[in-house]
């Protein structure tokens, strides 16, 4: 069916999410007022969520370069070396708009979207981690928007079959109207056989593959470009239904393909769909692309040319191949029962132009279309800073009060709940599953080596100052990376924010891009993929700035690893990279917020220098085999990392302070740069060693107590039984979600 | 002793199923696949775990109609092992292999965990490497693994002792009846086992409990 003669009106045109200027702009380009089609077209190639017209001028200034970078922003995925042959391929990417609509189709489709993109560029998956961020507990939306995108998560994965390694899940009144779901996967590749989306050759054959073409998620990408308000319910049509199977399916049969040499190029078919993906490939390899839409395969009758442009019906692909490997190519497909199409060819135009009916119902200029897309230079202001906490700001509580209220809290409770519905197994190569500081994950094949994962972003430093904040999640990535004895490697960032039209918005994004490429630099953590997520607003009020990093680490030899649970009784815990006094800031800590409601004070600064010196020093002492555990100080302090330790092996611990005084800032200061390690008690000339070398690096590790008994004894608090530490840590979630 | 697995589009625990047999026996496995009709001479058919056919209809039933498991249940009649693990369990149901039937969990959600196991019946050529009574660790991952058979099938099967792994020491993952984890035919030569022991059986793995499995089926010199 054609849809001839839809005139275009102004308000066609705002339902399009373009604004007048960019639809002038789309007049001087084609001297003529665009079809009906033509214009899906633009809004779908121009909107935010495919364009990054707002966050492009600041995202060039991050760092995306090194030594061991192959693939940068701009593929599929981020590509990075691991040695002997072998690449890691990873990205993040958010579905935060349809999981709010729809939140197991939402969730489901972002995990399917993060997968395709990395076995797109020739990569099996390996390790999946998620981060989630929703309203508070008592919102009513948000049990049910938790059980959805937790079953959707683990719906899609789970039957993929890719193991989740890790993941954040965050509850904040700021979320009640815009839940985040931020989906990593990461996958493995040799370093010759990875596959791009830059077309190549002129008069080749443009091939759709995988499932049918339906009327699901026409408009999303738009829709995920613009705020919320009350219509809401209204946009659940513009949700894709996902299914894994043809996915998995999917995955097997490039695979296949790819190893027969037969694969050109190479797009998976995300955000705006057919639309999308031709646009790339053409755009890339500076070539025209014709499409016969006569021929694509659809599972619904009547299709509009607008409607098959912009469906986002999930589990599809293009290619362009080798003309002489086609019918082998067919034959993998067939055999895997999927689709396989050609709906057109490569052209020397630089045109983008869409037949149907036997007519041609679009015909663009590519490159503008593509990767000459509007770019704005948005007006932003940076936000005040805020003012330091004096000691009366403080309220006081006992510790050992406040640490159980901390470790029973939504925010810093044990995710058993939500990570058991995860297959965390499957290939049986997960070292260290959810629930440490890093998720772990041997290099099938391989003798020794292991990659790791971690995924971080603390918001609520992030709202006091961006640029701290930015910084700061960076460094707890690389942290976490390094807490496992990984080398950290490269990041993939997913930047979730409000509307960036607000120049109060666009200063939060501005300053966290330039404290994460000011971390990512000091820190040799090149940023090789990314997601912007923009208009994360209803009715006018905007989510707290998120820019969550996921970071991956080499472990040269996994034999090396340590985990965060004390190892064994009688051993000597140290905290290395502790300041005068060992712990001192309190502002935008969880003891203020979880235990007083409070978020007040700036976030604690992040020494980069600092943080590199003891990563790597921490980093070298496990490489040593020299310490037993390991464990980052993040969320909580002192006293929620010890009981962390505690919590995961059985062990208690006494830890004694020198000297007295106010214990507060001790416990729970969030002082960055600090790791727990313990070491075996027999081992004097290391302890030795340890205090005299961290003393010419110009940093303290004090030794702080000893582990054992079974109760955690810190000094100038009451002792609390371990048992009752993770009766504490692990009641939260079950009883909000089943209770 | 030689080995087939059973190779299905949605089936992805075959690759832990292929790398433990390879592990535990030295010796890959064959594969064959779903429109296959015969399977060549082995002494041991696994079907793996995972989604076959995206478990649209109900779990194992597509599968068990599919071309190759009615070579499986030729060959299952002559005495051939069959081992079906997880998803496997669930078509050997639904192909009448072994009976009863696996339901929805009782918590309704997927379940990823380490459970503990009882040996019920160490006499098995599944199981004979392990002793009678004895606990093991497993990890479990599904969705659908609540078994139940009717009063009196569970009786023959209980009677029988074909009853083969329990969920012991309280941690049933999903309110299959009797805490029943696995089961054989009548024969003995055909298991169905919803936990993963291809999942545990290296120190990479945190455990080898579940390499005796794969030790007693195929016969490996102690």
């Amino acid at each position: 069916m054609s849809i001839p003669n839809i005139p275009i009106t102004d308000e066609l045109v705002a339902a399009h999410g373009l604004k007048p200027d960019e639809y002038q702009r789309i007049l001087d380009l084609i001297g003529r007022e665009p079809s009906f089609t033509e214009l899906g077209i633009f809004s779908a190639m121009w909107n935010e969520h495919c364009s990054y017209k707002s966050s492009k001028k600041w995202l060039r200034t991050l760092p995306t370069t090194g030594p061991r970078v192959i693939q940068g922003p701009g593929e599929n995925a981020g590509v990075v070396d691991i040695g002997d042959g072998l690449a890691v391929v990873f990205k993040m990417e958010s579905h935060n708009h349809p999981s709010y609509i729809e939140p197991y189709q939402g969730a489901a489709t972002g995990v399917g979207g993060i997968l395709r993109d990395v076995f797109t560029m020739g990569a099996r998956p390996i390790a999946a981690m998620n981060a989630l961020r929703f309203g508070e507990p008592d919102h009513p939306k948000t049990k049910h928007l938790v059980s959805g995108v937790v079953a959707g998560v683990g719906g899609y994965g789970n039957s993929f079959g890719v193991p989740t390694v890790g993941g954040e899940v965050e509850f904040d009144a700021r979320y009640n109207g815009n839940c985040l779901v931020n989906a990593f996967a990461a996958g493995l590749a040799e370093t010759n056989k990875i596959f791009y989306s830059k077309a190549e050759g002129v008069g080749l054959p443009v091939v759709y593959l995988g499932a049918k073409t339906g009327r699901d998620g026409v408009g999303g990408a738009t829709m995920a470009s613009a705020e919320f308000d009350d219509q809401i319910e209204e946009k659940r049509p513009t949700v894709q239904v996902g299914d894994p199977f043809t996915e998995k399916c999917l995955l097997e049969a490039c695979l296949e393909l790819m190893a027969t040499g037969a694969v050109i190029a190479i797009q998976d078919m995300g955000a705006a769909g057919l639309t999308c993906s031709a646009v790339e490939m053409g755009a890339k390899g500076d070539l025209g692309i014709e499409l016969d839409l006569d021929r694509v395969p659809v599972r619904e009758e009547a299709m509009s040319a607008y409607e098959m442009m912009l469906s986002e019906s999930q589990e599809r692909m293009l290619m362009v191949l080798r003309p002489e490997k086609e019918a082998e190519a067919e034959a993998i497909f067939t055999k895997w029962g999927l689709d396989f199409a050609i709906v057109g060819k490569t052209t020397d135009d630089l045109r983008f132009r869409i037949l149907h009916l036997g007519a041609e119902v679009a015909n663009l200029p590519i490159k503008e279309l593509g990767d000459e897309a509007p770019e704005y230079d948005r007006p932003w202001e940076a936000g005040e800073a805020t003012a330091a906490l004096a000691y009366e700001d403080v309220p006081r509580t006992p510790v050992h009060e406040a640490l159980l209220k901390l470790l029973a809290s939504p925010n810093l409770s044990s995710r058993r709940w939500v990570w058991e519905q995860y297959d965390t197994l499957i290939q049986g190569n997960s070292l260290q599953r959810p629930g440490g500081d890093a998720g772990v994950v041997r290099v099938d094949g391989h003798p020794t080596k292991a990659l790791a994962f971690s995924c971080d972003v603390t918001p609520r430093y992030c709202e006091s100052d961006p640029f701290e904040g930015g910084k700061q999640a960076v460094a707890e990535c690389w942290r976490n990376l390094t807490a496992v004895g990984a080398l950290p490697l490269a990041a993939t960032d997913n930047l979730n924010f409000g509307n960036p039209e607000r120049p109060e918005i666009m200063g939060q994004l501005v300053r966290a891009i330039q404290g994460i490429g000011e971390a990512c630099r000091e820190l040799d953590f090149p940023i090789v993929s990314g997601n912007v997520s923009l208009y994360n607003e209803t009715n006018g009020r905007a989510i707290p700035p998120t820019p969550a990093i996921a970071g991956v680490g080499l472990l040269e030899d996994r034999s090396k690893m340590v985990r965060g649970g004390f190892a064994a009784e009688g051993e000597r815990i140290l905290l290395i990279g502790a300041p005068e006094g060992w712990g001192t800031h309190l502002g935008r800590s969880a003891y203020l917020r979880e235990v007083h409601g409070l978020d007040i004070g700036p976030p604690p600064p992040v020494d980069l220098k600092k943080e590199r010196i003891v990563g790597d020093f921490v980093r070298a002492l496990i490489q040593h085999g020299a310490v037993t555990a390991v464990h980052d100080l993040s969320d909580g302090g002192l006293a929620v990392g010890l009981a962390e330790m505690a919590i995961a092996s059985g062990i208690g611990c006494k830890i004694n302070l020198p000297w007295l005084t106010d214990p507060l800032p001790i416990y729970f200061g969030e002082d960055q740069a600090r790791y727990l390690v313990t070491i075996s008690t027999f081992d004097e000339n290391l302890l030795r060693d340890i205090g005299e070398e961290a003393r010419e690096l110009g940093f303290h590790a004090p030794w702080i107590g000893e582990t054992g008994g079974d109760r955690l004894n810190l000094f100038g608090a009451d002792a609390i039984p371990v048992a009752d530490l993770i009766a504490a840590h692990e009641s939260w979630f079950p009883q909000f979600m089943d209770g | 002793m030689k080995t087939a697995v059973v190779l299905l589009p949605g089936l992805n625990r075959d690759r832990d199923m292929i790398a433990a047999i390879e592990k535990v026996s030295g010796q890959p496995p064959l594969t064959v696949w779903q429109t296959d009709t015969e399977i060549p001479p082995v002494d041991l058919i696994v079907v793996p775990g995972g989604f076959s056919y995206g478990d649209y209809l109900r779990c194992g039933a597509i599968a068990a109609r599919m071309p190759v498991m009615r070579a499986v249940a030729y060959h299952a009649a002559r005495g051939v092992r069959v081992l079906g693990v997880c998803n496997g369990f669930q078509i050997l149901l639904e192909a009448g292999l072994l009976p009863g039937a696996l339901m929805r969990n009782a918590s309704l959600k997927f379940v990823c965990r380490e459970v503990k196991l009882e040996v019920a019946n160490a006499q098995t050529v599944f199981t004979n490497r392990y002793t009678e009574g004895q606990i093991i660790r497993c990890p479990v991952a599904h969705h659908d693994g609540n078994y139940f058979a009717d009063p009196e099938v569970l009786a023959r099967l209980e009677d029988n002792r074909q009853v083969v792994f329990r969920y012991a020491e309280g941690t049933n993952p999903n309110g299959s009846i009797n805490d029943i984890a696995g089961i054989v035919n009548e024969a003995g030569n055909v298991l169905g086992i919803m936990p993963h022991p291809e999942n545990l059986i290296e120190d990479a793995h945190g455990g080898s409990d579940g390499r005796a499995l794969f030790e007693s089926v195929l016969e490996i010199a102690a």
